[in-house]
């Protein structure tokens, strides 16, 4: 492998990780504080995409789009909490899973009916779009580079909202001792209902942001919900910090993998099943991470520090 | 006041001679064709289903609702891509509802599953789009046809392709399970340059970026791929953003009108091979695509035009026979004769029920409504059968 090609494989890593971590930096943010398993997040990441195209469609320009798609995220997810999720905080885990799922079947059923089976497009604003000669014959899009910056910024905000101010604090304190913060004198289900509906808008944003380069249909939440949960057990329930540089890690081995596993295999095996079987562990590696962390680190990369 | 009340013993009693006499009652009244009508409507390959279904609504529209004279009826399934989900809806059309002939399914997975509890019974299935490889050759039924093709030699015909263009470093990209490894055997067995590499992705990938670096950095002269639905509207947008439009665009199954709406400017002039596009000019196609387009509002594609095709092989057929069902030897000799003016023009069935047609390449265009659709370039197989045809050895019915 050339540098220039692993360069842009590790660009593409790159790209890729800082997607999922805002995918993911909601659920870490809505399982840490509230203690509540909430599968619906990958649906939520789709109606973002959803409301992302057709408001970019209605309004002719990305931009609105993506403005008014944030609210209407917001709502959505805010809407789903007041009629579903209130009611189940003080249940078991497996309740939630099995309700949010629920949620799952009826919303990707819901959009089809609303949108239509057949996937929707979304185009790349005027600002973003072509892209830079990093190696012959391949343009990197400036759309990536957009997401990489979008996802980095989301990030530092994250970091500051949550370490730096007043309402960051009761979430971290939330999450670690919700009675105890209840106790205090602070209303403890608004807060719940707050970080939801910002965990909701995270998904929504993330589903913008990766509407214009993949399809937007019904079911495109349940991949990258999957790898979500993945860097959540990876980073560790609850930090952001960890769910950055866990969906980074997931991101960048995912890449490379695909990259250079069947390449490596090449070295004990003939062509054609070294492609295969690179393919197939390339695609298992993030899971045997997964694997790896539950068995020798099951509080992840930056566990919470309680007591 | 009281009223009557019956024992469970003679409320079953009831029931039971209802039960037998219903049939009765059904054959006294209209004589109505009924037509299983397997699709999936739901989840992501949903958009294929629809397609199938309106496709066949509309050959029944242009014949006013009759099967060669009779009524016809349609009870749609929804497979809903679960085999044994499709199964148990198969089973349940044909032995409570009594449908005479099982007809669509898109996907060959579902195909297989519903396949012997169809023929079994001795009733035709008529695949409009599933065009599985073990039914052309050693496993073909005399109670099967396919209005579509075998999928190998839509391959082969983009491998027909590449090798009349005179590439000689192709790259091929396919998912990795058993329809995707068909797809490069199938490209390979009518190319005969150089494979440059050949890349299995997971069926459930969303990005392809760590792929189109690979292609960028070989620089072939052509990519080869088999995307079907999501996978194609993600690869298509992404080979375009990634400025790689200049090497030649092969595909099978991957740029259609089920995905264009989605993948709009971003597959203009992507070549895709086909026995059939919306642009065939020829009268019973132009009909077709005009009212589908009215009716619907979207454009037709194969799996659409295939099912307008198996509604009017099934008129030609029933016409043929007089109506009577009955004479299983005589329908399908009916049916074999496919005595019905195609969408492709010539329309002709092999000895192992496949039809043998043309396959052509087709390119992506944008029509002046600003719609797009695949439009045929020029004829790439004449007549071709399928490579498993000789393997059958059709039984008598």
């Amino acid at each position: 492998m050339s540098p220039e090609l692993l360069l842009v494989q590790a660009l593409n890593g790159l790209q890729f990780g800082i997607l999922l971590f805002l995918v993911a930096a909601g659920l870490t943010l809505v399982f840490g504080v509230m203690d509540f398993i909430n599968l619906a997040h990958g649906v939520q990441y789709m109606l973002g995409a959803y409301f992302g195209a057709s408001l970019a469609a209605a309004t002719g320009s990305f931009w609105l789009g993506l403005l008014l798609a944030l609210p209407a995220a917001l709502l959505a997810g805010l809407v789903l909490e007041f009629l579903v999720f209130r009611h189940l905080y003080d249940r078991d885990h497996l309740a939630q899973v099995l309700a949010t799922f629920g949620v799952i079947l009826f919303l990707n059923e819901g959009v089809k009916l609303v949108w239509g089976a057949a996937p929707l497009q979304m185009p790349i604003p005027a600002l973003l779009e072509g892209g830079v000669a990093l190696m012959p014959g391949l343009q990197y899009p400036i759309y990536r580079l957009g997401i990489i910056g979008a996802g980095l910024a989301t990030a530092l905000l994250l970091w500051f909202l949550v370490d730096r101010t007043r309402a960051g604090m009761l979430v971290r304190a939330g999450a670690t001792n919700p009675e105890m913060v209840s106790a205090l004198g602070v209303d403890i289900r608004r807060l719940f209902t707050l970080v939801f509906g910002f965990g909701a808008m995270l998904a929504g944003f993330a589903g913008v942001m990766a509407a214009p380069i993949l399809s937007v249909e019904p079911g495109m939440g349940d991949t990258p919900l999957i790898l979500a949960f993945v860097v959540i057990v990876i980073g560790g329930i609850g930090p952001i910090r960890g769910a950055f540089v866990a969906a980074l890690l997931v991101g960048l081995i995912d890449t490379l993998g695909r990259a250079a596993m069947p390449d490596l295999m090449r070295l004990f095996l003939a062509p054609s099943p070294a492609r295969q079987a690179g393919a197939a562990i390339a695609s298992m590696l993030v899971y045997i991470l997964m694997a790896a962390f539950l068995a020798f680190r099951p509080a992840g990369l930056f566990p919470v520090r309680t007591g | 006041m009281t009223t009557p009340r019956l024992d469970r013993r003679q409320l079953l009693a009831t029931a039971a001679a209802f039960g037998l006499a219903a049939p009765h009652v059904a054959r006294a009244q209209a004589q109505a064709v009924k037509i299983g009508l397997v699709a999936v409507l739901t989840g992501p390959q949903a958009a294929l289903g629809t397609q199938l279904r309106d496709g066949f609504q509309q050959g029944l529209r242009h014949l006013d609702g009759k099967l060669g004279g009779r009524p016809a009826e349609v009870i749609v399934i929804d497979d809903e891509l679960k085999p044994d989900v499709a199964v148990t809806k198969v089973r349940a059309a044909l032995e409570r509802d009594k449908v005479d002939f099982v007809v669509g399914v898109v996907f060959s997975n579902i195909l297989q599953a519903v396949f012997r509890p169809v023929t079994e019974t001795n009733t035709f299935l008529i695949s409009t789009n599933a065009g599985a490889s073990p039914f052309a050759g050693r496993g073909c039924n005399p109670f099967f046809f396919t209005t579509s093709y075998n999928n190998d030699q839509v391959h082969a015909a983009m491998g027909q392709v590449a090798q009349d263009e005179g590439y000689r470093r192709v790259f091929i990209l396919v998912p990795n399970y058993q329809a995707g490894r068909d797809a490069a055997a199938g490209f390979k067995s009518r190319f005969k340059g150089e494979v440059v590499d050949e890349v299995y992705v997971p069926l459930t990938q969303l990005d392809f970026s760590a792929d189109l670096a690979k292609i960028a950095a070989a620089r072939p002269d052509a990519l080869f791929t088999f995307m079907p639905g999501g996978l194609g509207v993600n690869l298509v947008r992404q080979y375009r953003q990634a400025g790689l439009a200049n090497i030649p665009f092969l595909s099978t199954f991957t740029v259609d009108e089920a995905t264009l709406p989605a993948q709009g400017e971003a597959a203009l002039g992507f070549l895709h091979a086909a026995p059939w596009a919306p642009n065939m000019d020829n009268e019973q196609n132009r009909r077709f695509v005009r009212d589908f387009e009215a009716q619907y509002n979207y454009v037709p594609a194969t799996y659409a035009a295939q099912s307008y095709d198996g509604a009017m092989l099934l008129d030609s057929a029933i016409r043929k026979v007089g109506g009577n069902l009955a004479d299983k030897a005589a329908l399908r000799r009916a049916l074999e004769a496919a005595d019905f003016r195609s969408v492709r023009g010539n329309f002709r069935f092999g000895p192992n029920h496949y039809p043998v047609q043309d396959f052509w390449l087709c390119r992506v265009a944008r029509r002046p409504d600003g719609k797009f659709q695949t439009e045929a370039v020029r004829k790439v197989l004449e007549n071709n059968a399928d490579p498993h045809v000789g393997e059958c050895r059709m039984r008598p019915a």
